[in-house]
């Protein structure tokens, strides 16, 4: 009986001891995770592509993935958010200043500080391929840009109606996947990224990253080739329907991320299965170097920073000398200053046209003369030639 | 019959005639026309670029004083010797070291100078004598039995490019290439600290190499430094949470001059640097800190840290006008109820800057002022924050920063501290090599990959000025490796600059979007509906006229025979 006790003794005291030195291992190993993810900053491009109130669920799909990016710590500087039309201030909105994503008006996405980036019309597959190209006009302010670089994890969430390998952009014009994949190509020859999230939320969804060639991407989306997504459900106070399935199970997984949590990858490939979405929602991984189940969520949609323990510090001694006086400030005159003529009426009333320059005439022109000669000809003859000239 | 004929012969010739026209002027006019303006591009040079042979040449000096060589092994002196390495980092990629090393006795006055009782004045007294060029490292061989420097320390590297090495023992009966091969060892040592080791110019290449076997430390240090950029923006940030207690006052204009300054005018030739300050009230951290009691002080542990950042930078103002990176150097004074407040590492020990710091962003220190007023004080406490100590920590964060690699010298090594310029010059030439390399590796893969495009996409419109960008980016770069295999640093340093600037011009301009201009399916689908509707009369009247001319050859044959 005394050995037994002694063991179990000696045993719980190894234990005890083990334990500190345990929680010290998880400590470092944590500390070792933070520099295997490679990124130090991070960026997300929410482009919600769709305008009319009817697709008002585009907007609320965009808004709650914004919420959740700025929630797990993102900040607006590094978020280049797109909507296609104001749905906050619709006519038609009911309950203005909100958009909501559930029913029974439980969660108002739209909030107090949302910065949109680009609005309206302003949302075009030629913008957002210069946002993401970069190739922006140098007059573009910094928050309209991506400003990332070869460190930088970049989240990018597409929503709205789409086909068999094409998206649709207001209605008017589209992208195809090939143009997507040629765009991510010049992100990674200009090493724009360090890794990449795709997450497409529209019909077909899974067509649009068949065609991506670059390294470091990893993308989801909605639905298969052939398959619907379908939305969530109708709110009847608003009279629309408020988010599509995908979204809404993305959004409820989301809401329990919090940034120290160490949920991965493959809990976000489980999102929606579909049972619950009743389209397949498909990922696509070969292109991802890491394996996913040990890339966080956090990597993407929270920015938490690698932080270092700054030792060494620069011994100064010597006083801080006392700024340059701007010698003569009081002689210079400051001139007054004055706005720029806002509407220079008077050169706009003296204005001389402005001289355009000569073209030859285009093709389309000479095909047609061409074809009215011909008949011309056909019709009457070289003979009758003489009786019109 | 014979005017039916005539007509038909009549009708013939029309459609002949329209047909000719047609072809002859109507489709030179239109290729003419519709072609795209494409300027011309060194297409050939561009794709001689691909292929990347950099050699990096170093200017080594060994002097050697009196006392470490015997008259015999000093006969041959001076004497010059070039030692070359290489090492082919990829396909595509190849690096070629080149060391050329003088050997010679040591002067009058220089054996004055290092006669002096201390390693940092003898380093003072040697720069009084000569001034080194940019990338070149001197090395004073003292004798092994001086007093110059302390017992352990094997080698001293000054301020500017000088370092005083203890010679190794040399047996007397040795020729002077047993020696030098002896000393080659120890030199070799004192070059790679002081100018570049293999490990930073395969790091500063990692535009153009896919990295696949790094140490954790390289990485760290890549991923540490700020890649290079024509400028940089630095941001001074005091953070006040409790304006109701505290009054802080911090002359951060001075300081800036005093402290800053300096290390950004030495930093000049790399990047242009603007620096702004702004000042928060209400500005609270994101994480509470726990109360520890037996340091009867408030603590943030090491895991916590990360968190603290996001929130705080959400309410950081910015220079919007350019797109520079920005580096944010945040001071944090506690409000009193949370003071003091002191950060520990992971082994839970109080860290002596109270500081800490995120690659590629920047760093935050929390001054505490908890003892610089009694409990009786009137609030607010007018305080003068101490710029001395702050900008100590923000110089150190700043170096690290900006890439002035943490060098971790072997051992027997004392490097002497940089003072008040905040970078020694070695430590300056260090980072041009590493930026003339990481410059020239960029420029070349925008240039290529841009090359790539143009090539593939035969319609986009190239500009006279995207031509006149991508020339000057090439011959830049020509320049820029033609001065590092000559070995002028800082010329090579300037090529490469505007190497890079006129490459991501080129690259990023807005003209260039492949959206804009037509694939050929849907060139084909516009140009059908014109101009099918009249080529089909031309073509089967064309067709109609073979044939009847066929038509009568087999009739003239059977009439014939």
């Amino acid at each position: 009986m005394n050995y037994c006790n002694l063991i179990t003794i000696f045993a719980f005291i190894n234990l005890l001891v083990s334990i500190p030195h345990g929680y010290s291992n998880y400590v470092e190993t944590k500390a070792g995770q933070f520099f295997s993810s490679g990124h130090t900053n991070n960026w997300a491009v929410l482009v919600c592509t769709s305008r009319f109130w009817f697709n008002y669920r585009h907007v609320a799909n965009t808004l709650s993935v914004y919420r959740s990016v700025k929630r797990l710590g993102i900040p607006d500087s590094h978020i280049v958010l797109m909507l296609a039309d104001d749905m906050a201030c619709n006519y038609r909105n009911p309950k203005p200043a909100t958009v909501f994503s559930h029913k029974n008006m439980e969660l108002n996405v739209y909030g107090d500080d949302v910065e949109v980036d680009y609005r309206g019309y302003e949302v075009t597959v030629e913008n957002f391929l210069r946002v993401l190209t970069g190739r922006l006009p140098p007059s573009t302010p910094r928050s309209k840009r991506l400003l990332s670089d070869d460190r930088s994890n970049i989240l990018i969430y597409l929503t709205g109606h789409g086909g068999n390998g094409f998206l649709k952009f207001q209605d008017s014009e589209e992208i195809s996947n090939m143009e997507l994949a040629d765009a991510f190509e010049q992100m990674w020859q200009k090493r724009r990224y360090n890794e990449l999230l795709f997450i497409i939320d529209t019909c077909q969804g899974a067509s649009m990253y068949e065609r991506f060639y670059s390294p470091n991407l990893m993308a989801l989306a909605s639905s298969q080739v052939g398959e619907d997504s379908l939305s969530h459900q109708p709110d009847l106070g608003i009279g629309v329907h408020l988010m599509d399935k995908y979204t809404f199970y993305l959004l409820e997984f989301l809401e329990e991320v919090h940034p120290a949590s160490q949920a991965n990858m493959n809990d976000l490939f489980k999102v929606c299965p579909q049972s619950q979405c009743v389209s397949t929602p498909g990922h696509r991984t070969d292109l991802f170097q890491r394996d996913p189940g040990s890339v966080l969520i956090t990597d993407f949609f929270g920015s938490v920073r690698k932080v270092e323990i700054t030792k060494d510090t620069i011994n100064l001694t010597s006083p801080v000398e006392p700024p340059i006086k701007r010698s003569g400030s009081s002689d210079i005159q400051i001139e007054s200053l004055t706005y720029v003529d806002q509407l220079p009426v008077a050169e706009i009333i003296h204005q001389k046209p402005k001289q355009k320059d000569w073209h030859p005439p285009d093709g389309f022109i000479l095909g047609l003369w061409t074809l009215i000669l011909l008949v011309f000809f056909q019709t009457y003859g070289i003979k009758h030639l003489k009786h019109i000239f | 019959m014979a005017a039916l004929q005539l007509e038909k012969q009549r009708g013939r010739y029309a459609a002949l005639a329209i047909a000719a026209v047609v072809i002859v002027v109507g489709i030179p006019l239109w290729w003419k026309t519709t072609e795209t303006y494409r300027a011309w591009l060194p297409f050939s040079e561009i794709s001689e670029l691909d292929s990347l042979q950099l050699q990096l040449s170093v200017d080594i000096e060994v002097v050697f004083s009196r006392g470490t060589l015997t008259p015999e092994q000093q006969k041959k002196f001076p004497l010059s010797h070039v030692n070359e390495k290489e090492h082919q980092v990829d396909a595509k990629t190849g690096l070629r070291y080149k060391y050329e090393t003088r050997y010679r006795t040591a002067t009058i006055m220089e054996e004055d100078a290092l006669n002096q009782p201390t390693a940092a004045e003898a380093d003072l007294s040697l720069h009084m004598l000569s001034e080194s060029s940019c990338g070149s490292v001197v090395v004073y061989v003292i004798p092994e039995s001086s007093t110059l420097l302390p017992e352990d320390v094997k080698v001293y590297v000054g301020q500017r490019r000088t370092a005083l090495l203890r010679s190794p023992p040399f047996k007397t009966s040795w020729n002077l290439k047993e020696v030098l091969s002896n000393l080659d060892v120890e030199v070799e040592q004192v070059v790679s600290t002081m100018s570049f080791g293999h490990q930073d110019i395969v790091a500063a290449l990692s535009n153009r190499v896919r990295m696949t076997k790094v140490t954790k430390e390289s990485m760290a240090d890549s991923m540490r430094a700020i890649k290079s950029s024509p400028g940089y923006e630095i941001t001074f940030s005091l953070l006040n949470p409790d304006p109701k207690s505290h009054s802080l006052h911090w002359d951060i204009e001075g300081a800036v001059q005093s402290y800053i300054q300096p290390l950004l005018n030495k930093l000049a030739p790399i990047a242009n640097f603007s620096v702004d300050s702004q000042i928060l009230y209400y500005a609270v951290l994101g994480v509470n800190p726990r109360f520890d009691n037996s340091v009867s002080a408030y603590t943030l542990s090491a895991d916590s840290l990360s968190h603290v950042i996001n929130p705080v930078e959400a309410r950081l103002g910015s220079n919007a006008a350019s797109s520079n990176p920005v580096l944010n150097f945040l001071l944090y004074v506690p409000d009193a109820h949370h003071s003091p407040l002191f950060i520990r590492d992971h082994s839970k020990r109080k860290v002596p800057s109270n500081a800490f710091h995120s690659p590629r962003w920047g760093g935050i220190m929390v001054y505490n002022v908890n003892e610089m007023y009694g409990p009786e004080a009137e609030r607010p406490v007018d305080i003068n924050i101490n710029m001395a100590k702050v900008m100590g920590v923000f110089l150190a964060q700043l170096r690290l920063m900006l890439g002035v690699q943490h060098t971790h010298p072997p051992t027997g090594f004392v490097l002497q501290s940089p003072g008040s310029a905040g970078l020694a010059d070695w430590e300056l030439d260090r980072l041009l090599w590493s930026r003339s390399v990481e410059n020239i590796a960029t420029a070349s893969t925008t240039i290529t990959s841009l090359a790539q495009l143009l090539d593939q996409i035969g319609n986009i419109v190239i500009n006279d000025n995207i031509a006149q960008q991508v020339s000057s980016a090439v011959t830049s770069l020509q320049s820029a490796v033609a001065e590092l295999e000559a070995g002028n640093l800082a010329f090579a340093l300037q090529y490469s600059r505007e190497a890079i600037l006129a490459s991501e011009r080129a690259f990023f301009d807005p003209s260039l979007l492949h959206l804009l201009y037509f694939p050929d399916d849907q060139k084909f689908a516009i140009y059908i509906p014109l101009f099918l509707p009249m080529c089909v009369p031309i073509v089967l009247s064309l067709l109609k006229i073979v044939s009847e001319a066929k038509k009568r050859r087999a009739d003239k044959q059977a009439k014939s025979d």
